[in-house]
């Protein structure tokens, strides 16, 4: 039989971030799962009836592991859908993504966790995950049933790009969370400081005349929640931090033993505020694109181990939306089928080692979540990226798979081209060519 | 006839084509287009003043006036400048027309731009529109005023005042004082007088003073006398009524106090000083009356004259780069 005879990757550059191998290697897949594994040159262990596939020395990673993306379904299926997204991802070298709760309806009631998690049992080209709303409708108001979402299967809670205004209620959602061992993601942000922004004030901003809010709304909300997550115990994920000040905040919380993890987006690592430009819409995200000394120090965070995850931050958005002026257009870009290769840029610059860069998309978050991907062994489940990692590649946004085509990094020069992609042992992308 | 009324040989000397197909912002021009729009707007202001004042410069063009935010005198100021060119001029007031109903920016332009207007005038309360339509539309596009960024045409007008009643502009000190966060006209003017050599400050509240100002090419002062001390020029800015109710300013009359002009604080100034305002004012707020109403120092009543000037200067100017296309 075909479908259950033992796939072997041969010839590959292994990269397990758990065992930290980074080097020669083979593997064979079968029923799904990793059956066994050949550090080295020589594979000549692995034996009996096998498909071989040979990798020409690629990079055969976990595959990625995207805690943060937002899909329209349900509510807005025309920017993207559950299947386009995982479709995407899957071209990315995504093997799984957690979607986000701000959907019409809202995931704030087990059976839209159920609902979303029914459907992505049909999609295989990706794992799809769900993270429930922390607060009923992400209003901010009302908790939102969080015990009742952990056992229909959400893996984290978060109210998404509205901040928690009220503290008491922050404190009250992160301390009911711990109950269920739950992760709870919060955008540190001051909501008064940070209302109407487009852009992230200073001389840039300013010369655009764009409504503009300082970056200490950022440290601001993060002291909040790190105060908040010493407190009460909560497994606390800030989710994205993408300014200097923020970074130190999250330093000092790490010092006093504040046991929380912390996210930042490719967007944030590749791109600083000049990218606006002339008004450049598709450079419209939120949080706002930064000055560039906050994204070197993301950068030296990120290499540092301050910052423990990257994620695409896919957030699609149609031409409409974007066709905009800026300060009326949708913030966000996609991002699943450009983050490896976004990624890289940080290896082939020598800044990050490319073992510390391919963890903090596969290892860490699976950590995070309780996953047994995100690394290659014996056992695992055998979602696996295959890359080209020196391939010069330029983004052009209307390739993309993605529904919407709302890309940063259109025009960009990139090196690192996803060559095949796995998900369950089943091989659901192929580059073309 | 039209084409023999005096001064237009001078005119028609003087007009040569736009650098760029679009006037978006002063960083379109250079120091030397500025001044060759000044020359030539100066020759505008001398056929405005005689009775006949129609020239075809524009003869067979259409201008639109697209704007989605209300200003009366700037929309007239460009429908006279265009209709004293020879141009047909057509306005839209768009706050109560598709706008209304949902459709985009894109929308209404790419609608108008199928009607073949040869230059569309905008004024949009969000920064970076006129930008945004440029790239949708075939024809030139003038920028009337985008949100917070730039009113170019306004810093035109305001340096063709300043040159006429001083005489130049390169070695002034021009202080712009209030409200200089919201005021695309204090962007633009930075940007056109320093192109132009004169020394530029800009004074008024902190809360009211974007940060980074000071890297604009410009000296940033909080006290209103020691900004406009020795200046040559005193521009006040508008202040947005709904801005000064404790919100970035704790009322009018503290506002007055301490950032609104009179003649008391004006002595700071240099004896020859000129008061400009690009309107319309808040009499008692940022200016007393006393010192907008008078002939010896106010401009106010020629920065009127001169946007027409200026404005048929840029159109002029636009027609001659569509002439030779």
């Amino acid at each position: 039989m075909t479908q259950t005879q033992p796939l072997a990757l041969i010839n590959a550059r292994l990269i397990d971030p758990e065992s930290r191998y980074d080097g020669p290697g083979a593997l064979v897949i079968s029923e799904g799962v990793i059956a066994d594994v050949s550090k080295g040159k020589d594979f000549s262990s692995l034996s009996g009836d096998l498909r071989v596939i040979d990798c020409n020395g690629g990079l055969l990673a976990p595959g990625l592991i995207d805690l943060r993306v937002k899909t329209g379904e349900p509510g807005s299926e025309t920017k993207e859908t559950l299947r386009s997204a995982a479709q995407a991802a899957a071209a990315g070298g995504v093997t799984c993504f957690v979607v986000q709760p701000d959907t019409d309806p809202a995931i704030d009631d087990p059976s839209v966790v159920d609902f979303i998690l029914r459907r992505a049992r049909d999609i295989e080209q990706a794992r799809i995950l769900a993270a429930g709303a922390a607060t009923k409708g992400l209003a901010g108001e009302r908790m939102a049933e969080i015990g009742l979402m952990a056992e229909a299967g959400c893996v984290y809670i978060t109210d998404v790009d509205r901040p928690i205004v009220d503290s008491r209620i922050m404190r009250r959602v992160m301390a009911y969370a711990t109950a269920f061992n739950l992760p709870v993601a919060h955008r540190p942000m001051d909501p008064w400081l940070s209302k109407g922004a487009a852009a992230t004030e200073g001389e840039f901003a300013g010369r655009l005349g764009l409504p503009s809010a300082p970056t200490a709304a950022e440290r601001i909300g993060l002291e909040r929640d790190l105060a908040l997550a010493e407190l009460t115990g909560a497994r606390l994920i800030v989710d994205q931090v993408t300014c200097g000040p923020a970074l130190e905040a999250l330093a000092r919380a790490r010092d006093r033993g504040v046991s929380v993890i912390a996210t930042a987006s490719i967007n944030h690592l590749s791109f600083n505020e000049l990218d606006i430009g002339d008004y450049r819409t598709f450079a419209k995200l939120d949080p706002p694109l930064r000055a560039e000394d906050d994204r070197q120090a993301l950068i030296e965070a990120l290499a540092s181990g301050l910052v423990d995850i990257v994620v695409s931050a896919h957030a699609p958005a149609p031409a409409e939306d974007k066709r905009l002026p800026f300060d009326e257009a949708a913030p966000g870009g996609v991002g699943l089928e450009t983050l490896l290769p976004a990624l890289l840029t940080f290896h082939h610059e020598g800044r990050i080692p490319l073992i510390d860069l391919i963890a903090a998309v596969t290892l860490a978050p699976a950590r995070l979540l309780g996953l047994s991907s995100g690394r290659i062994a014996p056992g695992s489940p055998a979602d696996l990226v295959l890359c080209d990692i020196g391939a010069p590649v330029i983004i052009d946004a209307d390739r993309l798979v993605s529904k919407s085509k709302n890309s940063p990094f259109d025009g960009r020069r990139l090196q690192g081209q996803v060559l095949m992609t796995l998900v369950d042992g089943k091989i659901v992308h192929r580059a073309a060519g | 006839m039209t084409a023999n009324a005096p001064g237009i040989d001078q005119v028609r000397a003087r007009t040569f084509p736009f650098p760029r197909r679009h006037f978006l912002s002063v960083l379109d021009l250079d120091a030397a287009r500025a001044v060759d729009l000044l020359d030539l707007a100066d020759s505008f202001v001398a056929l405005s003043r005689q009775t006949s004042k129609k020239l075809d410069l524009l003869k067979g063009r259409t201008l639109m006036n697209l704007f989605f935010e209300n200003s009366t005198r700037t929309q007239a100021s460009f429908e006279l400048a265009g209709k004293r060119l020879g141009a047909d001029v057509m306005n839209m007031s768009v706050r109560t027309s598709s706008v209304a109903k949902g459709e985009t920016l894109i929308d209404t332009a790419v609608t108008l731009n199928a009607m073949q207007p040869d230059l569309l005038v905008i004024r949009h309360a969000s920064s970076g529109a006129a930008a945004l339509l440029s790239q949708k539309v075939g024809c030139s596009v003038i920028n009337a005023g985008d949100g917070q960024h730039e009113h170019p045409t306004q810093a035109l007008l305001d340096a063709l005042s300043m040159r006429r009643a001083l005489g130049r502009v390169a070695g002034l000190t021009v202080a712009i004082c209030g409200d200089v966060m919201h005021s695309r006209v204090a962007r633009s003017n930075v940007n056109l007088l320093n192109m132009l050599g004169a020394n530029v400050r800009l004074v008024g509240p902190p809360t009211l003073m974007p940060s980074g100002a000071a890297r604009w090419g410009a000296e940033v002062h909080h006290d209103l006398e020691k900004g406009i001390a020795g200046a040559d020029v005193v521009m006040m800015l508008r202040l947005q009524l709904e801005r000064m109710q404790g919100a970035l300013v704790p009322s009018t009359r503290e506002y007055f106090r301490f950032w609104g002009l009179d003649r008391e604080k004006l002595k700071a100034a240099a004896p020859n000083v000129r008061v400009m305002h690009p309107g319309p004012m808040n009499r008692g707020v940022e200016i007393d009356s006393d010192v907008a109403d008078d002939p010896a120092v106010s401009l106010i009543q020629d920065q009127v004259e001169m946007g027409v000037a200026a404005r048929m200067a840029v159109l002029a100017s636009l027609a001659a780069r569509l002439d030779n296309a």
